[in-house]
This record gives structure tokens, sequence and C-alpha cells, in this order.
């Protein structure tokens, strides 16, 4: 049954090891960094886009408040990775995005109406497409590196939900420095490409973004503690 | 409230079991249990943070009975328990730095084990396991002690240390040779220099004060 000398040993062991160690700051303030990284990005991008066509697009309220909702949905999703990266925190943080995601997704859901109601708006084009895809899954790669490796500094217990997190929180900074940069307003088709590419990123970050992150929680493994064990 | 109750509810004070168990039971002053608790783990931890490692070794003897009872409440049972208490205590190592110590630390240790237990779990059920008799395998009884059965035991130590440390010295030091050390009359005379007779008379006296002393308390009526 209970074994307390191997118990001993590994505490004497970890005692041995151990180093003072710089205590992680919260959630929020990590979130923020991370949103900090995201803004950097953005302003590094900012010369490259259409001041004037961003002017116009921001002033129809549906892509406004799209934007608005993919900003929040971003903030939202990365606190509560953060939140849910440390242990004994509430798992109810897990949900704190969703209502800037019913925003983002229902506003931007309103662009699909526009080539009905009005046919004169400039409609996007496959090419078009093809680079909104390609700027998303470009933009999403080094933010989600980014954010794994913060994750990684504590302790996901749940690490496919806190990659899922991180993975919504990119998506949704993705989408939001992809205002500047597109060149069309929103229609069905492409509400879809933006809707699959989020999808993936998403799903990326959960399946490989959980198995990096599940490595850091010291878990060892049967074999590592059968050679350990007497 | 026993301790493996508290264990249960987060309100345990695992360093005033460990200190029963490690110091002098008959010297012990009462007044160092009841100060500890939830407080104490906090800042064993932060010095654990600031690199204490006699702080740490400390915490991490405390938190194996606790990381047990609620690893069997959780459903664990036999061998996997320990695997659960040594894969706990590496998962305390490696997220030292994501403790904050102005939240206590029962919660966070939980969230800790609950996840290492449901991970034993798993594995034990990925095991290929052959069972002949179903209903005798299923009805079997777990030969381990009961949940929280450490605590428990380490709880009617504090009791009775707490009783003995209210004795009057003389008392104290007879119970403390004759009963605790299990010494002979002759040997607890050579070390004490009192008479045989004196230790005797010293002895049972303290027997009808501890008797009256733990009887009289709820708590005490099953030591």
């Amino acid at each position: 049954m209970s074994d307390p000398a191997s118990h001993e040993r590994l505490v004497e062991e970890l005692a041995r090891s151990l180093a003072p160690i710089r205590r992680l700051p919260g959630p929020g303030w990590r979130a923020l960094v991370w949103s900090s990284a995201v803004l950097a990005l953005g302003l590094l991008l900012l010369p490259l886009s259409d001041a004037a066509a961003l002017q116009a697009r921001l002033g129809v309220p549906d892509l406004r408040y799209a934007a608005l909702g993919a900003i929040l949905t971003s903030l939202a999703a990365a606190f509560a990775a953060f939140q849910s990266s440390v242990p004994g925190r509430s798992r109810a943080w897990a949900l704190l995005p969703i209502p800037p995601l019913v925003l983002w997704i229902g506003v931007s859901g309103l662009g699909c109406l526009r080539a009905w109601l009005a046919p004169a708006s400039n409609l996007a084009e496959t090419g078009e497409m093809r680079g909104c895809f390609v700027f998303l899954m470009g933009v999403s790669l080094p933010l989600s590196v980014l954010l794994a490796m913060m994750l990684r500094r504590a302790c996901p217990l749940n690490p496919s939900l806190t990659a899922a997190l991180g993975g919504l929180a990119v998506a949704a900074a993705a989408a939001a420095l992809l205002v500047p940069f597109h060149p069309h307003d929103a229609t069905a088709t492409d509400l879809a490409v933006h809707l699959a590419a989020v999808l993936i990123v998403v799903g990326l970050n959960g399946l490989l973004g959980g198995r990096f992150l599940e490595g850091t929680t010291g878990r060892r493994s049967v074999a590592t503690a059968a050679d350990t064990d007497p | 409230m026993s301790l493996a109750q508290a264990a249960h509810s987060g309100r345990l004070s695992v360093l005033q079991a460990r200190s029963v168990e490690t110091g002098s039971i008959a010297t012990m002053p009462a007044r160092s249990m009841a100060s500890s608790g939830e407080g104490s783990l906090s800042t064993a931890m932060q010095a654990a943070q600031n690199g204490d490692a006699a702080a740490y070794r400390t915490l991490l003897r405390d938190c194996v009975p606790v990381i047990s009872a609620m690893a069997r409440a959780k459903g664990v049972q036999g061998p996997s328990i320990d695997d659960v208490v040594q894969d706990t205590l590496l998962t305390i190592h490696r997220a030292r730095a994501s403790y904050d110590p102005a939240r206590p630390f029962l919660p966070w240790l939980r969230a800790i084990v609950q996840r290492r237990a449901i991970d034993a779990m798993r594995h034990a059920s990925r095991r290929p396991r052959e069972v002949h008799d179903r209903i005798a395998y299923e009805a079997r009884a777990d030969d381990g002690p009961l949940p929280g059965h450490d605590l428990d035991v380490r709880d009617r130590r504090r009791m009775v240390a707490e009783a003995v440390a209210h004795l009057p010295p003389g008392q104290r030091e007879a119970i403390e040779h004759i009963a605790l050390r299990e010494l002979s009359l002759d040997e607890a005379s050579l070390l004490t220099g009192r008479t045989k007779t004196a230790l005797k008379v010293n002895f049972h006296r303290a027997l009808k004060a501890l008797r009256a002393s733990l009887s009289s308390s709820k708590e005490g009526s099953d030591v």
C-alpha cells in the first residue's frame, strides 16, 4: 500500500533541487502583456493598411461592432486562458469569452445579409478571400507561439481547455488585426472563410497546444515512476 | 471537526498534525499547534518560492497525508494512491511559481490532486484486467485503510498531546517515560532521579487526570 520511504526520497530530492523562483504575475497582467504584443504587431502592420478605406469601413455600424466584438473576444479569451492555466481557479472563467463571441459572430453574420440588402457593396473575390485566409493564418502563428510559451510558464491542469481558449484569443486577435487590411465588405462566403480560419486556429491550438502544455505540468510517466520506486 | 473532515472541507491544519508527529509529544506547547493552519501553508509555500529548502521539505511532507486523503476521497484505490501522491508532489514543484500567497493554499493543492487523481484513474481503467469471478471482484472490500485514516490517527495523537501538555510537570514526566517511551520503573527512576514510588503515584494520577480530561471533551471520548 502506502510507500512512505519513496515519498520521503522524492520530497528530499525536490527540496534539494529547490531554487528561488520568480512568482508569476496574475492572469490579468499576463493577458495584458500578450494583448500588448498583439497591439504592437497591429501598429507594425498599420503603415501597410489603407487608412481611408478603414475609416469608411468603420463608419458602417455592423463592421464596427464586429471589430469591437473580435477585440473583446480576444481580451476575454486570453484572460480566461491565463486563468485556466493557474491551479485552483474557477473553471467558470472559461465562459467569459462567450458574450463578446456572440457579439462578434452575430454582428459578422449580419454581413451575410449585405449581398441581398445592398447589392452595390464591394463583394469579395476568390483571390482576395485567399489573401484574408493567408493573413489570418500568418498572423495567428506567431501569436499562438507567444501565447503558448506564456501559458506554459504556469501549470495548465486542463491543457486542452487552456489551449482552446488560447486559440480563440489568437483567432479573434487575428480577425481584429485583419480589419485595417480587409479589402471588401463582409459576405456569407467571406464569413465562412473567416470562420474556417478561426476554427482551424482554435482546433490546431487545442490539439497541438494541449500536447505542448501537457508536458509542462510535471506529470511523470509510469515507466519513470517504476524506475524511481523501489 | 476531525482532521479528515477538515482535509475535505479545505480547513485543514496540516502543520498542526505534522508537528505532533515529529515534535516531542509531551513537551510541545499546545499554543503552537493552535496557531498553525492555512496561513502556515501559504507562508511555507511563499518561503519555498524564495528558495527556503527546509520550509519546502516540511511543506511537502505535510502535504503527503493530505494528498493521500484527497485522492482516496476522489475514488483512487490501492497502489495508485502512491502514484497520485508522487505525481502531485512533482506538479507542486513544477507549478510552484503559479501559487499566489495572497490566496489560500489548499484549493490550489486540491485542484492539482484532483487532476492527478483523474489521470491515475484513467490510466488504471486503460490497464487490461482479467476477472474470473466478477461478483466477488466487485464485492471485495478495499484492503487499505479508510479515507482519512492516517489523518484521524494524527488527530487523536494531537488530542493526547494536548492533554499531556496540560499535566503538572511531575505527572507529565511519569507519563512520558513510562507510557510513551515504555521505560521500566527502574530506568525511569534512574533518568529522573525520583523514587519508583513517586513515579508510580505520579503515573496513576496522570492516568486519572488524562482519563478525566479526554472523556470530558466530546472529541476525546473515542480516544
